[in-house]
């Protein structure tokens, strides 16, 4: 609308920006109806009951109940019919699909690094496939970060010591912002890059680039190996560690008694912080690996450890 | 009453001289001054800090300042206008100036303790500007951890100290107010005869007492974890930088209503005024005060949604959230249906209260945007976020506070206001606030985040749309503080009740007496009898005399 | 012993009125304080929920049987401010300063053990912040455990010299007369603020000395 220079709505870049923009759009007809309706009563009122001599004095109106349950009952339904919406629109945007394309992204001050699968890497930048859903797993390095992208209407914050998680799908092929939206330091505004957006094939042809190190799971099986994992933790629970074969999703039974559904974040505390969580039956003896793990290491090792499904030799990629 | 000239009558601005007799007063008429003065001031520090923000704005580049000067100036921006300014001045201006007359008492309950507000209010203050003095702090107003506690270089302990300080002021005013509520009121004053004014700042000091000291314990841990390394919010030792989120919220959410329930008292004083007719549903209007206080307390997990904190919590929140926008509607509605059949004179109050009612609408109603879910995914830590509470503190509460000030200047200085000007100052106001901060809906809408010195170049056009309005706001809130000043001693003597209010403060003489009522007055009517204006507001026994 | 007319302060119509709005205010007041101190139990409680066995190793560093004697000690200062309280009120002002002289003792005493923790975990090496050390995985956790330790008695502390203070203050009052059988709300009201300093005590002894300590 109006031309460049004087934008005044985002694009439509995702399969969720219309679905937000329409709830926007009730919003806004709600909020306009509203307005004018308050507005146009004060005016209307200020001009027809305008005082024209000081000696007038207006009738006794104390209130009105049925009034009162009215103008509280409607607005009642109004936004009960808003918060269900969105929460369902929340919740949609909460979970990524299954077959989600899953790239990492760690964020520090004041930058955003970025890990393919296949092993690319980039620098304030994010090449994606169009019509495919994308997951990303977030996590800092330092100070909590935001990962926004306007024209998809997608947000998350990015916090250090754990991961969260976003999700998109790609509508159309273009470049789009990317913001840091947590106020981080000094360069906070300047923690801004790029989402690339293109075509399948394109894409495909792009990430086959092949990256430094290999696919993101390689490269964690080869951490696997030289950090000791693979001594403890074999493919069988008779090692002195439990076995990681189709852990990703499972519930775990702890020492303690409680139980937890293995997802990334218990990943990564059972590699950074061992003795956090104890499982049921094993010695609390795992070496403590942090700071000898980077975040972008303990990723890719969380990549390999999901790629060991029971079936032998498939790559499991979620 | 007689109306007689005030310099020739004693009352509480001439009943003693000198400057101990003001920084040494348990009256709360002066301690009121002592705010006025002080919040005034820090009105203009902090109004000053987003001139230069603004015209930073007005270029894509960072030209003006660097990076971390522009982060400090908004972080001050904040925590100037929200601690020492927002939270204190309807409250601790007016409130103190009117509570005790409105419900016919002497004073305050606890007059030293008043004064001691003042003083711990100048304190954390002085704390605050020693810190912007020594380079100021970078973290923004919301001191989020790891970064305020671990990272930022910058002048945090000294702030926090400030605001806890200040936080000691604020809890102090509350207590005094509510204990003086529940057991002062003049003969006939019930509960229900009360003018809403007071129901309004009795429901914002159960926020002060419940909310402000759970903000001052996580300013401490801030400041401990700072200065001894503690590790309660540091991921590195096992801590959690959204337990401080958590903590801060609790506080910070209920403190925005603490921002505009005062001024929501104050229009429910001048709509009935100037339509010359009792208030439309009183006791919903006085309820719903009390369910915003409550409410409030239950939502701080809306500014959380996109924090990582669950989806059922963002869920409960948003659900409460939706709920807390209910009472704000049936005031609204209220105020509009007591202008129906009224008598409405738009003297410069009315203009306020009017422009109140019209821009905490939009404001709220844009509250709605934020608390649903699946939109404030989008708009969260936006423009349109600043745009939203700009439009409840600034169009509604700021209008509040002036229209509020208009209203009962005459009862505080004896002295009527240039009318014509005030009108225009009024409306300079409302059109400068418009310009300034409806653009920024759009700029959050299409993405341009909060906190950004630099932006792109295509939000350039509506970012200089909103500095121009800035600067035309500017002018606005310039007038009143030269021709109020100018009114003391050029404006014709105001009666006892020029504008032929009802409420107790407008039947003793202009300025009070010290000691508020030469006698205690016993209440005969409800509240805003407008429709008996006529008819005698209080009656006087003389055995009931006031102690001399 | 003198016996002072019912005076009041000149913004209350009548002593009942000053006695009732000084008697809220004390409670309104004790309410902030509850908020206070509960936004640190909050944070005690989430991260004890987070690490139950951190906690518990830590907890068992601190010395039971110096809380245990403090906690004693406490519950009978509250008892000797109640006996002031209620030899106040028969207008017994003799009574009045030999029972709040003996709170007072007894506060000192506390402060006195406390201190004394303070040293010894300070020779421990188990003040947070400065030379921490902690054998084992479970440093982090016990860090924060000690964190909230001092954070929370600290405050305590804090609260008790204040406490002290106002006692002294209420001492030299009672010397000079200011106390009767009609008029002795503030012995009354600064007992309300003793016992209330008290029980937060009483909630921080359990939650922060017997985590995770079984009999034998």
């Amino acid at each position: 609308m109006f031309g460049p220079n004087l934008p005044l709505f985002p694009e439509q870049a995702s399969t969720l920006a219309p679905r937000v923009d329409a709830l926007l759009y009730f919003l806004l007809a709600v909020s306009a109806f509203f307005s004018l309706l308050i507005s146009i009563s004060i005016v209307v009122f200020a001009i027809k009951y305008r005082r024209r001599s000081d000696s007038e004095r207006p009738p006794l109106i104390l209130g009105s109940l049925g009034l009162e349950i009215f103008w509280t009952a409607v607005p009642l339904a109004i936004t009960m019919v808003i918060f269900v919406w969105g929460a369902k629109l929340f919740f949609v945007s909460f979970y990524p699909p299954p077959n989600a394309l899953e790239i990492n992204v760690v964020a520090k001050q004041w930058m955003w690094k970025v890990q393919h699968p296949e092993g690319k890497s980039e620098i304030d930048e994010l090449h994606i496939p169009a019509g495919q859903p994308v997951k990303l797993l977030l996590t800092s390095q330092d100070v909590i970060h935001d990962f926004f992208v306007p024209a998809f209407r997608v947000k998350k914050d990015v916090l250090p010591g754990r991961y969260t998680t976003l999700w998109f799908e790609a509508s159309k092929p273009g470049t789009y912002h990317l913001f840091c939206a947590q106020y981080c330091g000094t360069q906070h505004s300047g923690m801004v890059g790029r989402i690339i957006v293109m075509e399948p094939p394109a894409y495909a042809t792009w990430v086959g680039g092949g990256g430094t190190g290999g696919s993101t799971t390689a490269a964690g099986q080869k951490l696997f190996q030289t950090l000791g994992c693979a001594t403890c933790h074999l493919p069988t629970d008779s090692g002195r560690g439990p076995s990681l074969v189709g852990l990703i999703g499972k519930t775990v039974a702890l020492q303690n008694g409680r139980s937890i559904t293995a997802d990334e974040n218990y990943l990564r505390e059972s590699i950074l912080e061992p003795r956090a969580k104890i499982v049921m039956g094993y010695q609390p003896i795992m070496p403590i690996f942090k700071g000898s793990v980077s975040e972008e290491g303990v990723l890719q090792i969380i990549s390999y450890i999901k790629s060991l499904t029971p079936q032998a030799g498939a790559q499991g990629k979620k | 009453m007689n109306d007689s000239v005030p310099e020739h009558r004693l009352h509480y601005l001439n009943a003693s001289y000198g400057l101990k007799s003001w920084l040494l007063t348990t009256d709360h008429k002066r301690i009121a001054w002592l705010y006025l003065i002080s919040v005034t001031f820090f009105f203009f520090i902090g109004g000053f800090f987003a001139t230069l923000l603004r015209i930073e704005l007005l270029t894509p580049q960072g030209d003006l300042v660097q990076a971390e000067t522009y982060n400090k100036l908004f972080t001050m921006h904040g925590v100037t206008m929200v601690f020492f300014f927002l939270i204190p001045s309807i409250p601790a201006v007016l409130g103190n100036f009117l509570i005790p007359l409105m419900i016919g008492a002497r004073d305050l309950a606890f007059p030293r303790i008043n004064l001691a507000s003042w003083y711990l209010y100048i304190i954390g203050g002085l704390f605050t500007l020693t810190a912007a003095a020594a380079g100021g702090v970078d973290t923004g107003w919301t001191f989020y951890t790891p970064y305020s506690s671990i990272y930022s270089n910058s002048n945090v302990a000294l702030t926090v100290i400030g605001i806890f300080v200040t936080g000691f002021s604020s809890i102090l005013t509350g207590l005094n107010f509510i204990v003086t509520i529940h057991t002062m009121r003049a003969p006939g004053m019930t509960w229900f005869r009360l003018p809403l004014f007071v129901w309004s700042h009795y429901a914002t000091s159960i926020i002060f007492i419940l909310g402000t000291p759970v903000i001052a314990i996580s300013l401490t841990l801030v400041a401990l974890e700072r200065l001894f390394g503690l590790g309660i919010f540091n991921p590195e030792l096992g801590g959690d930088p959204l337990l401080f989120q958590h903590l801060f919220w609790f506080y910070s959410h209920p403190a925005v209503y603490i921002m505009i329930l005062p001024g929501m008292g104050v229009i429910s004083e001048l709509i009935p005024c100037f339509s010359r007719k009792r208030i439309f549903g009183y006791n919903f209007v006085a309820f719903s005060s009390l369910a915003i206080a409550v409410l409030g307390f239950l939502v701080w997990g809306h500014h959380m949604f996109v924090s990582g904190q669950s989806i059922y919590a963002g869920m409960i929140f948003s659900f409460l959230s939706m709920l807390v926008a209910i009472p704000s509607a049936i005031k609204v509605f209220n105020w509009t249906a007591t202008l129906y059949k009224g008598s409405v004179s738009l003297d410069a109050p009315m203009l306020y209260a009017l422009g109140f009612i019209g821009l905490f609408t939009m404001g709220g109603l844009t509250g709605l945007f934020v608390a649903a879910l699946g939109v404030d995914v989008h708009v969260h830590d936006t423009y349109f976020v600043i745009a939203h509470f700009h439009y409840i503190m600034v169009g509604s509460a700021v209008m509040a506070y002036l229209g509020g000030i208009h209203f009962w200047w005459p009862k505080m200085t004896g002295r009527r206001y240039p009318e014509v000007l005030a009108r225009l100052a009024a409306l300079i106001i409302f059109l400068g606030f418009n310009l300034t901060f409806f653009p920024q809906f759009i700029l959050g809408y299409l993405g341009m985040p909060r906190r950004y010195h630099v932006y792109p170049p295509e939000f350039q056009a509506l970012n200089v749309l909103s500095s121009a309005g800035a600067s035309i706001l500017a002018v606005g809130y310039v007038l009143p503080l030269i021709y109020l000043i100018w009114s003391l001693r050029y404006s014709p003597v105001a009666g006892m009740n020029p504008w032929k209010a009802r409420g107790l403060e407008w039947q003793t003489p202009s300025p009070p007496p010290t000691d508020n009522f030469e006698v205690t007055p016993i209440v005969v009517q409800p509240a805003y009898a407008y429709d008996v204006l006529d008819e005698p507001e209080v009656i006087y026994a003389p055995e009931k005399a006031a102690h001399v | 012993m003198s016996d002072t007319p019912a005076i009041h302060a000149h913004q209350f119509d009548d002593s009942v009125q000053q006695h009732e709005a000084s008697w809220l205010g004390m409670w309104v007041f004790l309410g902030t304080e509850v908020m206070f101190f509960g936004g640190m139990f909050l944070g005690y409680t989430f991260y004890r929920t987070a690490y139950p066995q951190g906690f518990a190793a830590a907890s068992n560093h601190l010395d039971i049987w110096l809380g245990t004697i403090n906690t004693a000690v406490l519950i009978c200062s509250s008892f000797t401010m109640a006996l002031a309280v209620r030899a106040g009120q028969i207008g017994q002002n003799r009574l009045v300063k030999i029972f709040l002289c003996l709170t007072i003792v007894l506060g000192i005493v506390f402060l006195g053990i406390k201190f004394t923790e303070y040293y010894q975990k300070f020779e421990e090496h188990l003040v947070p912040g400065w030379d921490f050390r902690f054998e084992g995985a479970l440093v982090s956790s016990a860090e924060i455990f000690f964190s909230f330790y001092f954070a929370m008695t600290g405050m305590h502390a804090v609260h008790m010299i204040i406490g002290i203070s106002l006692l002294t203050v209420l001492i030299v009052k009672a010397t000079r007369g200011r106390f009767s059988a009609s008029y002795n709300t503030p012995v009354e009201l600064i007992g309300l603020y003793w016992h209330f300093v008290d029980i937060v005590w009483i909630f921080l002894f359990p939650l922060l000395y017997l985590v995770g300590r079984h009999l034998g």
